[in-house]
């Protein structure tokens, strides 16, 4: 007892302390109207109070995104986002409130994690696991922010890191997805409200796994999160990232981008599970999940993106590795599973620049439904990456025979020294696999979730252990009803 | 325990089972017998109600239970137990987990609470041992590599750890060689009890020597023709199946 109390109590802290830091001050205006223009822009920057640095920076980028046009080179179908319907600050209501304490916490969001499996007074039970939760744009809760001071770790939202590590941010922030990378990355830049940060100082072992848990709420709110952890030489750090959505009629956009830079010798393990709302059977109201993710990996370091995306109505992701110094690594560790009318295209990019770099993806794609899951991989091997390596395994399971698998594969070997390797397999959940399981006592339901369980086992694998048993949850919920 | 009369199947209308009776009491094992085509398999998967199996008229009844009127996991947790003959492969789901959650299912529909875990892996432990396959099979994907005998033994453990009321064991024999079908036998003998009963499908008598019946049938064209004791496989073994030529099929 005494302990849960004392648990609360530094979560407390942890909230009150977030408040004071006050980045947002001006708890009155808590939605903007819709629009996008130079003015929101400049009023989001002073909302949060950020340097003028910062402002210019994202003027930038949202005059280059003026220039650019929407992708459209995506397996996928859907009604363009009108960018000025879009309201792009909100932050929620219960900020005006201050809570004094746990029970002052939005209950909703304290729902949301108990439906979720994991009440917040659990969360430090969980494995040592910090949150910084976000809750719509502005992060509420950011706990354990002290252990992680001992250690020389910084854990914290992008608005706090602005204004209290600027010079790190100014450093990094734009160095792996420049501005104007592409039309969703420029958008981000521009108008990004919140997000995390990590720096974990050279040679440092992060202590604990740092997870962040993101959720819509507000409708006709664009989520634009911008996501930067640093390792330091020689470090290393496990980033857990998960989200759901509340059911809604309006398509949400959502466009963060993440970036990683992973310098010599260090280590960043960055896992995901994504569980956007997908919309209704004919995905509308569902989330638009427009995603630039990529790390940059210096000498001996090492990248590994796992990630578990069952959610979104659309879904164009790609979380990519430069590898850029000799021998390093990256690692691309994905499960996509659409159902209903769901549209997935994902996949990444792996850009052999250094010597004896490494890559190795493992892409697993589940089908249900009406629905369409492409998988599209880029390995490059420039001319000067003698001794490269690739490794690409993409399989694909359908359930039922209306929906669709598709891979996009593309190989530029450009030194003749490279070995690239790909292996493709599609196939069904047989009738013999589902006899087998009912006729030991499983109902269909039960024997699909296991079956695909088993099929993604090469991924879940990869994942923290608390991650992977939720994933598995998350996938067993996903596929309810999607068997006759 | 299992009373079949007159049992009519088709698949895809193709009529195979034509009027089939057979009374089972528990306890005892009977032994089909019947040359290929005659519907031996398909007796087992028509009373496990697999898909693409449709039944046409008759009854079949698990102790009080219509069988013919539930899902094929509900007769599975009644106490129906098939053991393929082919049994098939489910990629990275390790036999333990799969084990754990059909007997889980079959004590939460007979409202039981599930095991422990470790109560579990000790049984699944000590089947393991019985037909002899090392513990590592626990972990590994469901018949995922196993050879073909490797793949019935296996078969014999999940049967030992649903602790059914009725096996039926489809041409178990098949494939196996006799160290094999040896082991096989012995874990199925283990199982034999006052309160189980088991149907052994076969075309040999091989198996017949190491799993003693105390009847045996021959199945030709979707009927029971004839019913004995022990001795009727033997006399099978020596005859062959020509002679149900004149009789079945006139």
């Amino acid at each position: 007892m005494t302990e849960q109390i004392n648990e609360a109590e530094q979560i407390n802290e942890a909230i009150n302390r977030e408040y004071e830091a006050g980045f947002v001050t001006n708890v009155e205006s808590e939605t903007f109207e819709p629009g996008l223009n130079e003015d929101i822009i400049r009023r989001i920057s002073a909302m949060k109070n950020e340097p003028e640095w910062m402002l210019e920076w994202r003027l930038k980028a949202y005059e280059a995104w003026l220039q650019m046009e929407e992708p459209d080179w995506a397996h996928v179908e859907y009604d363009k986002p009108d960018f000025q319907a879009i309201s792009y600050y909100s932050a929620p209501k219960s900020m005006a409130d201050r809570p004094q304490s746990l029970d002052e916490v939005d209950p909703e969001l304290l729902a949301t994690y108990e439906k979720l499996g994991i009440p917040l007074e659990e969360q430090k039970a969980l494995a040592g696991v910090a949150m910084d939760v976000v809750w719509d744009s502005v992060s509420v809760v950011t706990t354990f922010k002290e252990n992680l001071k001992e250690a020389g770790v910084i854990f914290c939202s992008i608005s706090e890191a602005l204004q209290e590590y600027p010079e790190l941010v100014k450093k990094y922030l734009g160095t792996v997805v420049p501005q104007r990378d592409n039309y969703y990355a420029a958008l981000n830049s521009a108008v990004f409200t919140d997000g995390s940060f990590v720096f974990i100082p050279k040679g440092v072992r992060c202590p604990m796994e740092l997870s962040t848990y993101f959720r819509i709420n507000e409708q006709n709110t664009g989520q634009f999160e911008r996501t930067l952890i640093v390792a330091e030489e020689g470090s290393h750090v496990s980033y857990l990232e998960g989200c759901t959505a509340p059911q809604r009629d309006e398509n949400q956009l959502h466009a963060a981008v993440v970036e990683l830079v992973c310098l010599d010798d260090a280590e960043i393990k960055y896992s995901t599970v994504q569980n956007w709302y997908p919309g209704d059977e004919n995905g509308k109201g569902g989330i638009y999940n427009f995603v630039t993710k990529r790390a940059v990996c210096h000498t001996n370091a090492k990248v590994s993106w796992t990630q578990v995306e069952t959610g979104s109505a659309v879904t164009w992701k790609y979380p990519s590795c430069i590898l850029k110094g000799d021998n390093s690594i990256g690692e691309f560790y994905s499960v996509a599973l659409t159902r209903g009318a769901q549209q997935a295209d994902t996949g990444t990019k792996m850009i052999h620049i250094g010597k004896n770099t490494k890559s190795t993806i493992i892409s697993k794609g589940i089908s249900a439904g009406r629905s369409n899951n492409s998988y599209r991989g880029l390995v490059r091997i420039n001319p000067k990456a003698k001794g490269a390596r690739n490794f690409t395994q993409c399989d694909s399971l359908l359930i039922g025979d209306q929906c669709g698998a598709h891979t996009f594969p593309y190989v530029e070997a450009l030194n003749p020294s490279a070995v690239v390797e790909h292996e493709a397999t599609t196939s069904k959940v047989s009738d013999d696999q589902m006899f087998l399981c009912q006729q030991r006592g499983l109902d269909a339901e039960k024997a699909v979730s296991m079956i695909v369980n088993g099929f993604c086992k090469e991924v879940f694998k990869e994942l923290p252990m608390e991650f992977a048993v939720e994933a598995g949850k998350l996938l067993e919920i996903s596929l309810e009803g999607s068997v006759g | 325990m299992l009373s079949i009369k007159n049992l009519q199947a088709s698949v895809e209308d193709k009529q195979i089972l034509k009027g089939l009776n057979l009374e089972v009491k528990a306890g005892e094992v009977h032994a089909i017998m019947g040359p290929n085509g005659a519907g031996k398999s398909t007796l087992g998967y028509v009373l496990s109600g697999r898909e693409g199996y449709e039944v046409n008229g008759g009854e079949a009844l698990l102790g009080e239970t219509d069988l013919l009127d539930i899902e094929v996991e509900e007769r599975a947790r009644e106490g129906l137990f098939l053991a393929f003959q082919y049994p098939v492969e489910i990629p990275g789901v390790s036999n333990m987990e799969f084990m754990k959650a059909a007997v889980d299912a079959k004590r939460e529909a007979a409202g039981e609470d599930a095991l422990s875990s470790k109560e579990f892996l000790q049984r699944a432990k000590a089947a393991c041992k019985q037909v002899n396959l090392p513990l590592e099979f626990l972990k590994r994907g469901v018949n995922e590599g196993f050879s073909g005998g490797e793949k019935k033994r296996n078969e014999i453990m999940q049967m030992m750890l649903l602790e059914p009321k009725l096996c039926i064991l489809d041409e178990t024999d098949s494939g196996l060689d006799i160290d094999a079908l040896q082991v096989v036998a012995e874990g199925v003998n283990s199982q034999r009890s006052d309160d189980r009963a088991f149907i052994v499908v076969t075309h040999y008598q091989r198996l017949l020597d190491y799993i003693k019946p105390d009847f045996v049938h021959v199945l030709a064209d979707g009927k029971i023709v004839k019913s004995g004791g022990p001795e009727l496989a033997l006399e099978l073994e020596a005859q062959g199946y020509a002679w149900l030529d004149n009789g079945a099929e006139a």
